[in-house]
C-alpha cells in the first residue's frame, strides 16, 4: 500500500514561513525572525528525509494530487506532485544544502539592515524551488522556474540602494527572462501536439516515437526550445551573462542560489525531459556543445579574474557547463552526481569565501589577501576540501562525477573525443585557477589593510557591511558548522558514485526513457570486451587525475613559488590577455548590439513616435477638434430669432430639396 | 378656364412672401403678419386644389386652418403683450436673453 | 377670358399688398395690405367656386384676425421699425434658402400638375354640403378644434392679463 507521502507539505511549509517572515518580520527581532526561516526550512528537510525514508522503487513514480487549477476544454493542468529517484536526489540536495545556508546566513547577515526581508525571500526561494522540483507538469514547473527567477532577482538586489546590485538584479531578470520565452513556447508546442502537459501524458505518447533525424521535426524543436529556457536559467552560452553580475547579492545567496540549486534547474528540467532529448538527437548535440563551450570559455575567464567571487561564478558557468555535457551525451545520471557534489563543493566554496571576505572585513580582491590559513583555520581547511573536491582529485566528490562526465563524453554513443579533449583541458583550467585561488588568499604574506587599521571602509559587492571588531577574525561558530558539514560531503559525497551506484539508483528513471532502437545500438557499440572497455576508463580516468594535478602543480609555481611570473606572462600575451580579462567584451557587446538599439528604439519610436505622437496625440487632438467643431457651431445658438428663422429657411430648403432628390431616382 | 399651374404660382408667391417678411421684419407683430400672409397662400393652395380634383375636404381642411390660425394668432399676440411689457421693445432683435 | 382677366386683377392686387407688407415700416401700414390682400384672396376663393369659403376668409380672416392684429398695434402703440443690424444669417442663409425651396416646390408642383385646367366656380355643391361633411365624417377635428379655440382663449386671457401680486390674486379670491 502506498503510504501517503504529503509532499505538498514540503513546498507549503517554507512559504508559510516566508509570509510570517514577510508580514511581520519587522516587528520580529532578529532571533525570531532566524527561528521562525529555521523552523519552517528545518520542517522541510525533516519531512524530505521522512519521504526519502518512506521511499522506495517500487513506488516511484509517486503521483499526489493536490488541487484541480485549470480544466479547459480537453486541456487539464492541476497542482500535482511528482516524486521518482531524480526529484527525491534533487530534493535532498535542495532542502539539505538551503537549511544549512540558512545557518549560516543567521550569523552572515546578522548585523545587516532588512535582516527578515532576506529571510522572507529565502523562504520564498525554497518554495519556489521545491515547487519545480516536485511538479508533476510543466506548467507547474514553469511557475517554480519564474518563481526561483523573482526570488533570485530579489535577491541579488537585496541591497537596492546600491545601482550595481539593482542592475545586476534586473539584468538577472531580463535574461532569464529571455530563456523563459522559449520555454514557453516549447510548452506552447507541448499543448499543442501533445494536448497536455502532465510528464506522465507527455512521456507515454512520446515513448513509441523513434528517433528523429539529425535537425528536424518536433521533439527536436521542443528540445532545443527547453535547452534555451535551460541556457538562461543555468546561464549557458549565450545568456550566461548575468550570473557574474549576480555576485552582487549577498554570499549566501550566491551560494545558494547561483551555485547549488537554482542554476541546477535548467539541468533538472533537461533531466526531467530525457524522454523528448533521447528522441532528438539533433538537440542532445546542441545541449553537449553548448555545455563543453561554456565550460571552456567560462574557464579561461576565470584564471584571470581577480575578485574571488567572480573565480567563482565563472567556476559556476564551467561546471553548470560540464552538466550540459552529461546531459548532452545522453549520460543523465553523470549530469545529475555531478550536480549533487557540486552543490556541495561550490556551496561550500562561496560560503567560505564569505566567510573569508568576512574575517578581512569586506575585501573581495585577491590582491589584497594572502597568508590567511593561520589566521582562520577552520575557513581554510573547509575550503581546502571544497578545491581539492572540484579540481577533481581523488578521493574527493568532484572527482567522482566530474571523471564519470568525461568518460561518458568519450564512450557514449552520443558523445566523441572532442568533447572529452575540451573536456579535460576545462579539467586542467578548472584545477589551475581553483588553486590559484587557494594559493593568492591563503599563502603567502597577507597583502591587506585589515590588521593593521582594525577596520575597512568600503564595502564591496557582495560584501556585508564591515564592523568595527579589530582584526581578522574566524567567523562565529553558525557560520562556521555548515562550512564542515558542507565539507564532509564534499569529500564523501562523491563515493556513492562508487560501483556506479548512484548511476543504478537512477537508472529506472533513465532507462524508461530510451528507445529500443538506442538501446540496440548502444549495446552494439560495445562490442569490446568488459575488459577492454574498463582499460580504457582507467586511462581516461589517469588522465584526468594528471589534469587536476598538473593544474595543482602550475598554480603553485605561479602563485607560491614564483610569483612574478604571472606578470611577466600576462604582458607577453598582452591584448590576449587583456581580452579575456574582460570577458571578452561580451557584455559590451550584448549592450551594442542589444540593449542599446532597444534603449534607443524604445525611446525614440516606441515613446515619441507612438505614445506621445500617436497615442497622445490622437486622443488630445480628437479632443481638441471635438472643442473646436463645438466652439464653430456654438454660434449657431445666438438667441436671435431672426438668425434661427433664417436656419429654419435653409433647413427647409435643404429638406425640400433631398425629397425632390429621392423623388426623381 | 385657367390652368391649375396659375393657382399654385400665386399661392407660391405668397407664401415667398409670407417666408420673406418673416426673415426681414425687425417687428414682432409684422413678423406674425407674415405667418399670417403664409397660411393664407396655403389656403389658396387647398381651395385649388380642391377645385381641381372637385373634393369637398379641401374646404374643410381650409376652415380649419383657418381656425387654427385664429386661434394660434390670439394666443401668439397675447405672448407678444406680455413680453412687450417686460421688455418694453417690440424689436426682435432685443428680445434676446438666450444669447450667449 | 373674363375667367383669367378676373383672376389676374385679384392676383395682382394679392401680390401687391404682400410685397407691400414687407416693404412698409410701420406696422400699422402693413397690416393694412394684410387685409387687401385677404380680400383679393376672398376674391380668388369666389372663382374657384368656393362660396363658402370666401365668406368666412372676409368674415373671420379679414374681419376678426386683422381687427385683432390692428387692436394689439395700437395697444402697443408700435412705432416705425428701428433700423437694427440683428442676423447676418437670416439675410445671408435665409433669404437664398427661402428663394431656393420656394423656386424648387413651385416648379414640383407645375411640372406635375399638367395640363389640368380648372373652370370657373368649379367647386361644386353649396354650402349644406360642407355642414353635412363637418358634421358627419369630420366630427372629431371639429370638436377638437373647438377644445383648442377654448384653450387658446383661456391662453390668451392668462397671458395677456397685468401682471399681478400673489397677495393680489388671494384678496380676489
Amino acid at each position: 500500500m502506498t503510504p501517503n507521502l504529503h509532499l505538498w507539505l514540503i513546498p507549503i511549509l517554507p512559504l508559510i514561513g516566508a509570509a510570517i517572515n514577510g508580514l511581520f518580520g519587522k516587528r520580529f527581532t532578529r532571533q525570531i525572525t532566524s527561528a521562525v526561516a529555521l523552523i519552517f526550512s528545518g520542517a522541510a528537510l525533516a519531512w524530505a528525509l521522512w519521504v526519502a525514508l518512506q521511499f522506495s522503487p517500487a513506488i516511484a513514480p509517486y503521483k499526489e494530487f493536490f488541487a484541480s487549477w485549470i480544466r479547459a476544454g480537453d486541456f487539464r493542468a492541476d497542482f500535482a506532485f511528482y516524486l521518482d529517484q531524480l526529484s527525491l536526489v534533487m530534493l535532498l540536495v535542495v532542502t539539505g544544502v538551503g537549511f544549512l545556508i540558512h545557518v549560516y546566513s543567521i550569523g552572515y547577515m546578522w548585523e545587516e539592515g532588512g535582516f527578515y526581508r532576506f529571510f522572507c525571500y529565502l523562504n520564498l526561494f525554497m518554495f519556489f524551488m521545491l515547487t519545480l522540483i516536485l511538479a508533476a507538469n510543466y506548467l507547474q514547473m514553469f511557475i517554480g522556474w519564474e518563481g526561483v527567477g523573482l526570488a533570485s532577482y530579489l535577491l541579488i538586489g537585496f541591497w537596492f540602494t546600491k545601482d550595481s546590485a539593482a542592475s545586476a538584479g534586473k539584468k538577472a531578470f531580463i535574461v532569464n527572462r529571455i530563456g523563459d520565452f522559449g520555454f514557453l513556447i516549447a510548452l506552447f508546442l507541448l499543448i499543442k501536439h501533445f494536448g497536455s502537459l502532465n510528464f506522465d501524458q507527455i512521456f507515454s505518447s512520446i515513448m513509441p516515437m523513434g528517433p528523429e533525424t539529425q535537425g528536424s521535426g518536433l521533439l527536436t524543436s521542443i528540445g532545443l526550445l527547453l535547452m534555451v529556457g535551460a541556457a538562461g536559467k543555468s546561464a549557458q552560452i549565450p545568456l550566461y551573462v548575468w550570473l557574474p553580475d549576480a555576485m552582487e547579492g549577498p554570499t549566501p545567496v550566491s551560494a545558494l542560489i547561483h551555485a547549488a540549486t537554482m542554476v541546477t534547474a535548467g539541468v533538472y528540467m533537461v533531466a526531467r525531459s530525457h524522454v523528448i532529448f533521447d528522441r532528438a538527437p539533433g538537440a542532445l548535440m546542441v545541449v553537449a556543445i553548448i555545455g563543453t563551450l561554456t565550460a571552456f570559455f567560462a574557464a579561461t575567464i576565470g584564471i584571470t579574474q581577480t575578485d574571488i567571487k567572480k573565480v567563482l561564478a565563472y567556476s559556476t558557468i564551467s561546471q553548470l557547463g560540464y552538466m550540459f555535457l552529461g546531459c548532452g551525451v545522453a549520460a543523465y545520471s553523470a549530469g545529475v552526481f555531478h550536480l549533487m557534489t557540486h552543490a556541495f563543493f561550490k556551496g561550500l566554496l562561496f560560503l567560505a569565501a564569505g566567510s573569508v571576505i568576512h574575517a578581512i572585513g569586506g575585501e573581495q580582491d585577491m590582491r589584497q589577501m594572502g597568508g590567511l590559513r593561520t589566521k582562520i583555520p577552520w575557513t581554510f581547511w573547509t575550503m581546502t576540501a571544497a578545491t581539492f573536491a572540484i579540481a577533481g582529485i581523488p578521493p574527493f566528490a568532484g572527482f567522482f562525477s566530474k571523471d564519470e562526465i568525461l568518460w561518458q563524453a568519450y564512450s557514449s554513443v552520443h558523445g566523441s573525443w572532442v568533447y572529452w579533449l575540451i573536456g579535460v583541458i576545462t579539467a586542467f583550467m578548472t584545477s589551475f585557477y581553483m588553486f590559484r585561488l587557494w594559493f593568492l588568499t591563503f599563502f603567502g604574506e597577507y597583502r591587506g589593510t585589515a590588521e593593521s587599521h582594525g577596520h575597512d571602509d568600503h564595502s564591496h559587492a557582495g560584501a556585508p557591511a564591515p564592523h568595527g571588531h579589530g582584526g581578522i577574525h574566524e567567523s562565529p561558530r553558525v557560520m562556521l558548522v555548515p562550512l564542515v558539514i558542507l565539507a564532509v560531503l564534499s569529500v564523501i559525497g562523491g563515493w556513492v558514485g562508487y560501483h556506479n551506484t548512484f548511476e543504478n539508483f537512477l537508472a529506472p528513471v533513465f532507462r524508461a526513457g530510451v528507445t529500443t532502437s538506442a538501446e540496440a545500438g548502444q549495446a552494439a557499440a560495445s562490442t569490446e570486451s568488459h575488459a577492454e572497455e574498463g582499460a580504457r576508463e582507467s586511462l581516461l580516468m589517469g588522465i584526468s587525475i594528471a589534469a587536476a594535478v598538473g593544474g595543482f602543480f602550475l598554480a603553485w609555481l605561479l602563485y607560491h613559488r614564483r610569483r612574478d611570473l604571472p606578470e611577466k606572462v600576462a604582458h607577453s600575451l598582452g591584448g590576449l590577455y587583456t581580452g579575456v580579462l574582460n570577458k571578452y567584451y561580451i557584455d559590451e557587446l550584448y549592450a551594442a548590439l542589444f540593449v542599446a538599439p532597444l534603449i534607443r528604439g524604445s525611446s525614440k519610436l516606441l515613446w515619441r513616435g507612438i505614445d506621445q505622437n500617436v497615442i497622445d496625440a490622437g486622443l488630445d487632438n480628437s479632443a481638441e477638434a471635438a472643442r473646436e467643431v463645438s466652439d464653430t457651431v456654438r454660434h449657431m445658438q445666438s438667441g436671435n430669432l431672426r438668425s434661427y428663422a433664417g436656419w429654419v429657411a435653409a433647413g427647409a430648403a435643404g429638406v425640400v430639396l433631398y425629397m425632390i432628390w429621392i423623388g426623381i431616382r | 378656364m385657367i390652368p391649375l399651374s396659375y393657382y399654385l404660382v400665386l399661392s407660391g408667391i405668397l407664401f415667398a412672401c409670407g417666408v420673406t417678411g418673416f426673415l426681414i421684419k425687425r417687428n414682432i407683430i409684422s413678423i406674425f403678419m407674415s405667418i399670417e400672409l403664409m397660411l393664407n397662400g396655403v389656403n389658396l393652395s387647398f381651395v385649388a386644389f380642391a377645385a381641381e380634383w372637385k373634393a369637398l375636404s379641401g374646404q374643410i381642411f381650409v376652415f380649419f386652418v383657418m381656425v387654427v390660425a385664429a386661434a394660434e394668432a390670439a394666443v401668439g399676440l397675447a405672448i407678444i403683450i406680455s413680453v412687450f411689457r417686460t421688455r418694453e421693445t417690440l424689436n426682435v432683435d432685443q428680445v434676446n436673453l438666450l444669447k450667449l | 377670358m373674363l375667367h383669367l382677366a378676373l383672376f389676374s386683377l385679384f392676383g395682382a392686387i394679392c401680390v401687391a399688398g404682400a410685397v407691400n407688407l414687407l416693404v412698409q415700416r410701420h406696422p400699422i401700414n402693413s397690416a393694412l395690405s394684410l387685409v387687401v390682400v385677404m380680400g383679393s384672396l376672398a376674391g380668388e376663393y369666389l372663382l374657384l367656386g368656393a362660396e363658402f369659403v370666401a365668406a368666412i376668409q372676409v368674415i373671420v380672416y379679414a374681419g376678426a384676425i386683422m381687427v385683432l392684429f390692428i387692436f394689439v398695434i395700437m395697444l402697443l402703440n408700435a412705432g416705425v421699425e428701428e433700423h437694427t443690424q440683428g442676423s447676418r444669417v437670416a439675410l445671408l442663409i435665409g433669404v437664398p434658402g427661402m428663394v431656393i425651396g420656394t423656386v424648387l416646390v413651385a416648379w414640383v408642383l407645375v411640372a406635375h400638375s399638367g395640363t389640368q385646367e380648372v373652370a370657373l366656380g368649379a367647386l361644386p355643391g353649396p354650402p349644406k354640403t360642407i355642414g353635412w361633411l363637418l358634421f358627419h365624417d369630420y366630427l372629431l377635428p371639429f370638436e377638437v378644434t373647438s377644445v383648442l379655440v377654448l384653450i387658446a382663449i383661456m391662453g390668451a386671457v392668462v397671458l395677456a392679463a397685468p401682471a399681478r401680486s400673489v397677495q393680489q390674486t388671494k384678496r380676489e379670491g
